[in-house]
C-alpha cells in the first residue's frame, strides 16, 4: 500500500489509446498533487506545533539555566525570593491524572460497551449524544460549578465517610487524611475523570462498532457470553483504537487548567493524603502567569510547561512500549 | 438453549453482572450531565431574555446581555475550525495513507501526541509572541489563530485514527479497479471514516469552544460590539470568566446565562452533526 | 468534495484576513482586575456621552505592567505600583485612577460582621500559622465581650498573583518583622499556611462555606457578598470599619507629591480614622506613545471619569481620587507627548 507512484508498464501500455494516457496522466497529476498537498499540511503542522516547543525551550532556558536539576527536585516555590521548584506541580499533575484516569477508564469503556452492546437501538444515539455533551461544557463552567456545587457536597458527605472509613486501617488513613475542604486533589482528579469521559467513551464507541459483525456472531455462534464476546473478540480486535481513545483522555487531563484551579486548593505543597489540596502544572501557570513579573519567575512557569510536555512524553512513550508488547505477544 | 454444562451458569452469571456494571457506568455518566445541567438551568434559565442576544455586555448595575461575546465567540471559533482542520485532516490523511512509517510522519505523531495535553495557555502565549506584538496590538485574528492551533493536533489524531480503522481490502479492491491513491483516499477511504472524522471534528469545536487562556492573550475582550477582526474581540468564555469572579450579581447571572448558552450550542452542534452524518450515510 | 471546498474557504478566508482591515482599532487598555467593573462603568457612560470607545480589560496588574511595556495596548493598569527607576527606565508616566479596601473576612460561628476586631500584628500571627484558633490569647484579649470557639483557624488565600495580595502582605510586613522576614511582600509569595483560592470571588466562596475560615477580600466582594468581615486596630490604635470615609481618611493622609508616579502605597497610614489597608490603582501610560491621537483620547476619557465619575465609582463601592491630587495628576499628562513634542493632553 505503501508505493505513491504508477508502476511503469501502465505508462507504456498508454500509447494504444491517447484518451486513456489522458486520462491515466490526469490520475497521476492528481495523484502527485494531493499527495503533496497533505504532505505540506504534515509539514505546516510540524512547523507550527515545532513552534509552539522551540518558543518554549527558549522561554524556559533562563529557569533550566539558574537552578538546573533542582528546578524538578525542589518544592519550594517562592516568588518573593525567586527560588523555584517543580516537585509539587508534578506530584499534583501525576496524582490527580492518575484518580481521573482510575475511575475515567473504566467507566468510559463500560459506557462505550453499554452503548454498541447492550443498549436498545432507539436509546443508542441520545445516550451517546448526551456523554459527549460532557465534551462540550466549557472547563470554566466545570471549574465554577466544582466550587460552588460539587466541593462543598464532597466537603459534607464523601469526605467525612471516607476519613471514617479509612480511619483505622494503616497506611490508607495517610491517604485518606482529614480535615475535609472540599476542595483538594481528590475534587480535581473527579472533576477530570467527568471531562475525559466523553473522550474515552465516544472514541472507543466508535472504534468498537467497527468490529465485523461476522467476528461476533461467530463467538456467540459457539456459545460464548455477552462478556466473554467483549472480552475476547470486542476489546482485542479495537486494543489500538481504545488506547488511542485513552490517550487522548489523558492528554486533557494532564493539561487541563481551569476546572482544576478552581477546585485543587493551589498550595504548593505534597500531601500524602489525596484530600489536601495541591496544584498541577497547568494550574500553576494559569494562576500566576498574569501576575508573575520577574523574568526568573515568567520563565520558571514556562519550564513548568516544558516539563508538562516531558511528562507527556515519557507517558506515551510507555504506552507505545505496553502496546509493541500486546502486538508481539499477539502476533505470534 | 438447553446446556448440560455446569460451568454455563457461571459465566452466563458472569456475564450478567460485568453488562449491569456497564449499564451503571452508563448511569454514573448522564448523572454527571444531569446534575451540571440542572445547576446551569437553575442559574442561567431566570436570566434567559431577548436582552441577551441585543445588547452588548454591560457595566455593574445596568441592564445589558452578552450579544459581542456570542458574536466574537461565533467569529472566532468559525474561523479557527475553518482554519485548523483542513490543515488537520490533511496532515492526518498523509501520516494514514501515504507516509505510515516514514521519518515525517514519526516527527509529526510524536509532537502532535504531546501537544494534545498542552496547556492552551503556553498556545496562547506562542501567538502572543509571533501575532499581537508583530502587530502591535490584540486582535479577533490572532484569537482565531491561536484556536486553530488547539483545533490542529486533536483533528490530526482522529482523522489518522479512523483512517487506520478502515480495512485495507476496501483500498485494494478500489485499486484493483484501477482507481489512483488519491481518489481511493478521498472517494472510499474518507467515507467509511467520515462518522469517526466528524467526531473528531467536533470533539475540537467542543473543546475550542470553552477555552478561556488562550485567547486571553490574543483576541483580549472588548465590551463593545464590532467584527473588527483587526481589534480587540470579546468571546463567551472570557466574558464568562470575568464576570463569574465578579461581586456583582448581575453580572454573575449574565456569567451563568452564558454558560447555558454554550453549553446549549454546543448539544445542537452534535445533534445537528450526527443528524447530518447519519443522513449522508443512507 | 468536502474538504475541497472546506480548504477553498480557508484560503480565502485567510487571504481576506491577511489585507490589512482599514477599520482603526479602539483604545485599548488592560492590567489590574480590582477597577475593571469600575473601568468598565466609566467607558460605558463615555461611550454613550461622547460615542467613543474605550476598551479596558481585566488581565491582571502583571499583565498590564507587560503589555503597556510591550506597546500591544494605549494604557496599562496596575495595583502595584512600579518604582521611580522601573518608570524612567520604560518612559512610562504613572498616575492613580481610582482606591478601594481591603478587609479581612471571617466565618466563625456566633460572630457577626463587623464584631470582631483585630489588628495587625494578631492578623500576621494568622497568616503565618503561629495563631492557631479562635480563642487564642491574642484574640480574646482585642476581643473581651466576644465568645470565641476553640476550633481551628482555616487560613484562605489568593493562588493567582494579585494586587489585592501585594497590599495585603505589604501591610502585614509594615506591622510584623517576622512576616517581613519569613514571607516578604508582592503579588504572589510562598504561602506558610492555607488553602489557595482563584479570584476574590475564589476566596468569597472558601470562607462562606468553610467553619472558622479567615480570608482577604476587596471590599467590595466582602458587601455584596453579605460575608462577614472584622473591623481592624489602625496605626493610631483606633479601632475603624472599612467604609467610604476610612479609606478617604487613609488617603488624605498620604504623602503623594513626593512619591514619583504617585507610587504611594495607602497601607498602615497614620490618622484616627484611617482603614490600614487601603489600596489605590494606577495607571500606566508611555511618555512617547506611538499613536499619540490614542493617547490624547484616553486622557480625554480620565480627565472625564476624574470630574464625573466620582458618583459612579461610589456606586460600585471604590473611592474617588481627593481633588488635591487629581490637580498634580492633570499636571503630570503634560509630560505625554507627541512626535512634535508638544503634550497631547489639551490643557484645562
Amino acid at each position: 500500500m505503501a508505493d505513491t507512484s504508477f508502476p511503469g508498464p501502465l505508462a507504456g501500455a498508454a500509447h494504444a489509446a491517447p484518451a486513456r494516457t489522458a486520462v491515466l496522466n490526469r490520475f497521476r497529476l492528481g495523484n502527485l498533487l494531493f499527495l503533496n498537498l497533505t504532505r505540506a499540511a504534515a509539514v505546516l503542522v510540524l512547523v507550527l506545533l515545532g513552534g509552539v516547543m522551540v518558543a518554549l525551550i527558549e522561554g524556559a532556558a533562563p529557569a533550566l539555566r539558574e537552578f538546573g536539576f533542582g528546578f524538578v527536585t525542589s518544592q519550594s516555590w517562592n516568588p518573593v525570593t525567586e527560588k523555584f521548584g517543580a516537585l509539587a506541580p508534578i506530584y499534583g499533575t501525576i496524582v490527580t491524572s492518575l484518580i481521573a484516569m482510575l475511575i475515567a477508564v473504566p467507566v468510559g469503556l463500560g459506557i462505550a460497551i453499554f452503548l454498541t452492546e447492550l443498549c436498545p437501538m432507539p436509546l443508542r444515539r441520545p445516550i451517546g449524544i448526551a456523554i459527549e455533551l460532557l465534551a462540550g461544557i466549557p472547563s470554566i463552567i466545570y471549574g465554577i460549578w466544582g466550587l460552588f456545587v460539587f466541593a462543598p457536597f464532597l466537603q459534607t458527605t464523601v469526605q467525612p465517610f471516607l476519613i471514617s472509613l479509612f480511619g483505622p486501617i494503616p497506611l490508607l488513613n495517610a491517604v485518606f487524611a482529614g480535615p475535609p475542604y472540599g476542595i483538594g486533589m481528590l475534587t480535581a482528579g473527579l472533576i477530570l475523570a467527568i471531562m475525559v469521559l466523553p473522550f474515552i467513551t465516544s472514541i472507543a464507541r466508535d472504534v468498537f462498532s467497527t468490529v465485523p459483525p461476522v467476528l461476533k456472531e461467530a463467538a456467540y455462534g459457539i456459545g460464548c457470553t455477552r462478556w466473554e464476546v467483549v472480552k475476547n473478540v470486542v476489546l482485542p480486535f479495537t486494543r489500538v483504537g481504545v488506547i488511542g481513545g485513552v490517550m487522548l483522555g489523558l492528554g486533557r487531563a494532564l493539561g487541563e487548567t481551569m476546572a482544576v484551579t478552581f477546585v485543587i486548593g493551589n498550595a504548593h505543597k505534597i500531601s500524602a493524603s489525596i484530600l489536601a489540596p495541591g496544584t498541577t502544572i497547568s494550574a500553576t501557570i494559569a494562576n500566576e502567569f498574569t501576575e508573575a513579573v520577574g523574568d526568573i519567575y515568567t520563565s520558571s512557569l514556562i519550564a513548568l510547561g516544558l516539563l508538562l510536555f516531558v511528562i507527556t512524553f515519557i507517558v506515551l512513550a510507555i504506552a507505545r512500549y505496553m502496546l509493541l508488547r500486546l502486538e508481539m505477544k499477539g502476533g505470534k | 438453549m438447553s446446556n448440560a454444562n455446569p460451568f454455563y451458569g457461571r459465566r452466563k452469571s458472569r456475564s450478567n453482572l460485568m453488562m449491569g456494571l456497564c449499564m451503571a457506568a452508563s448511569l454514573f455518566g448522564l448523572a454527571w450531565l444531569v446534575m451540571i445541567l440542572a445547576a446551569l438551568l437553575w442559574n442561567g434559565v431566570s436570566g434567559l431574555s431577548l436582552d441577551v442576544f441585543t445588547q452588548n455586555t454591560p457595566p455593574p448595575g445596568s441592564a445589558g446581555g452578552l450579544l459581542n461575546a456570542i458574536v466574537g465567540s461565533l467569529i472566532m471559533t468559525a474561523l479557527g475550525v475553518v482554519i485548523g482542520t483542513p490543515i488537520g485532516i490533511l496532515a492526518g490523511t498523509y501520516m494514514a495513507e501515504y507516509g505510515a512509517h516514514g521519518k515525517l510522519s514519526l516527527v509529526v505523531r510524536f509532537i502532535n501526541d504531546i501537544l494534545l495535553s498542552a496547556p492552551s495557555i503556553v498556545i496562547g502565549l506562542f501567538v502572543y509572541e509571533v501575532m499581537v506584538v508583530r502587530m502591535g496590538h490584540f486582535s479577533g485574528f490572532a484569537g482565531a489563530v491561536a484556536l486553530s492551533i488547539i483545533v490542529i493536533p486533536v483533528v490530526v489524531r482522529t482523522t489518522e485514527d479512523m483512517l487506520n480503522l478502515v480495512p485495507n481490502q476496501l483500498r485494494e479492491a478500489a485499486s484493483a479497479l484501477g482507481m489512483p491513491r488519491h481518489l481511493v483516499i478521498r472517494r472510499i477511504a474518507y467515507r467509511a471514516a467520515r462518522a469517526g472524522m466528524v467526531t473528531g471534528v467536533l470533539l475540537a469545536i467542543a473543546r475550542v469552544s470553552g477555552e478561556t487562556a488562550p485567547l486571553l492573550f490574543t483576541a483580549l475582550n472588548n465590551q463593545f460590539g464590532g467584527a473588527n477582526l483587526n481589534g480587540p474581540m470579546a468571546s463567551l468564555p472570557v466574558v464568562i470568566f470575568q464576570f463569574a469572579l465578579s461581586p456583582y450579581k448581575d453580572w454573575q447571572q449574565l456569567a451563568w446565562t452564558g454558560a447555558l448558552i454554550i453549553t446549549l450550542s454546543v448539544l445542537t452542534l452534535s445533534i445537528l452533526a450526527r443528524v447530518i452524518a447519519s443522513r449522508s450515510r443512507q | 468534495m468536502k474538504f475541497k471546498s472546506l480548504a477553498v474557504a480557508a484560503g480565502m478566508a485567510i487571504a481576506a484576513l491577511a489585507m490589512p482591515a482599514a477599520a482603526r482599532a479602539d483604545i485599548s487598555g488592560a492590567g489590574a482586575s480590582f477597577p475593571f467593573p469600575v473601568y468598565a462603568k466609566w467607558a460605558d457612560a463615555w461611550n454613550r456621552e461622547t460615542g467613543k470607545k474605550l476598551n479596558y480589560q481585566s488581565i491582571g496588574s502583571g499583565g498590564g505592567i507587560k503589555q503597556i511595556r510591550a506597546r500591544t495596548v494605549t494604557f496599562g493598569a496596575t495595583d502595584a505600583p512600579l518604582k521611580g527607576p522601573e518608570l524612567e527606565k520604560d518612559g512610562l508616566v504613572q498616575f492613580p485612577m481610582v482606591m478601594g479596601g481591603i478587609v479581612p473576612v471571617i466565618n466563625v460561628e456566633g460572630v457577626g460582621s463587623g464584631e470582631l476586631v483585630l489588628d495587625g500584628p494578631t492578623l500576621a500571627k494568622i497568616f503565618l500559622g503561629d495563631i492557631k484558633t479562635w480563642d487564642d490569647p491574642a484574640i480574646k484579649a482585642l476581643n473581651p465581650d466576644l465568645k470565641l470557639p476553640s476550633s481551628a483557624i482555616a487560613v484562605v488565600r489568593r493562588s493567582d498573583g494579585s494586587g489585592t495580595t501585594f497590599n495585603f502582605t505589604d501591610y502585614l510586613g509594615k506591622v510584623s518583622p517576622d512576616w517581613k522576614e519569613k514571607v516578604g511582600s508582592a503579588t504572589a509569595v510562598e504561602w506558610p499556611v492555607g488553602l489557595g483560592a482563584k479570584g476574590n470571588e475564589g476566596v468569597a466562596a472558601n470562607v462562606g462555606q468553610t467553619k472558622g475560615s479567615i480570608g482577604y477580600v476587596e471590599y467590595a466582594y466582602a458587601k455584596e457578598n453579605n460575608i462577614a468581615f472584622a473591623r481592624m486596630k489602625n496605626k493610631a490604635g483606633k479601632v475603624v470599619s472599612p467604609e467610604v470615609t476610612s479609606f478617604q481618611a487613609a488617603a488624605a493622609n498620604a504623602d503623594w507629591s513626593s512619591a514619583p508616579g504617585f507610587g504611594v502605597i495607602l497601607t498602615d497610614e497614620p490618622g484616627d480614622g484611617s482603614w490600614p489597608i487601603t489600596a489605590a490603582t494606577f495607571i500606566l501610560m508611555h511618555k512617547k506613545p506611538n499613536d499619540p491621537a490614542a493617547a490624547a483620547e484616553a486622557l480625554q476619557f480620565f480627565d472625564w471619569a476624574f470630574e464625573k465619575g466620582g458618583p459612579m465609582a461610589e456606586q460600585l463601592i471604590y473611592i474617588p481620587m481627593p481633588a488635591s491630587v487629581v490637580k498634580q495628576v492633570r499636571d503630570a499628562w503634560s509630560a505625554i507627548v507627541g512626535p512634535d513634542g508638544k503634550p497631547v493632553a489639551v490643557a484645562k
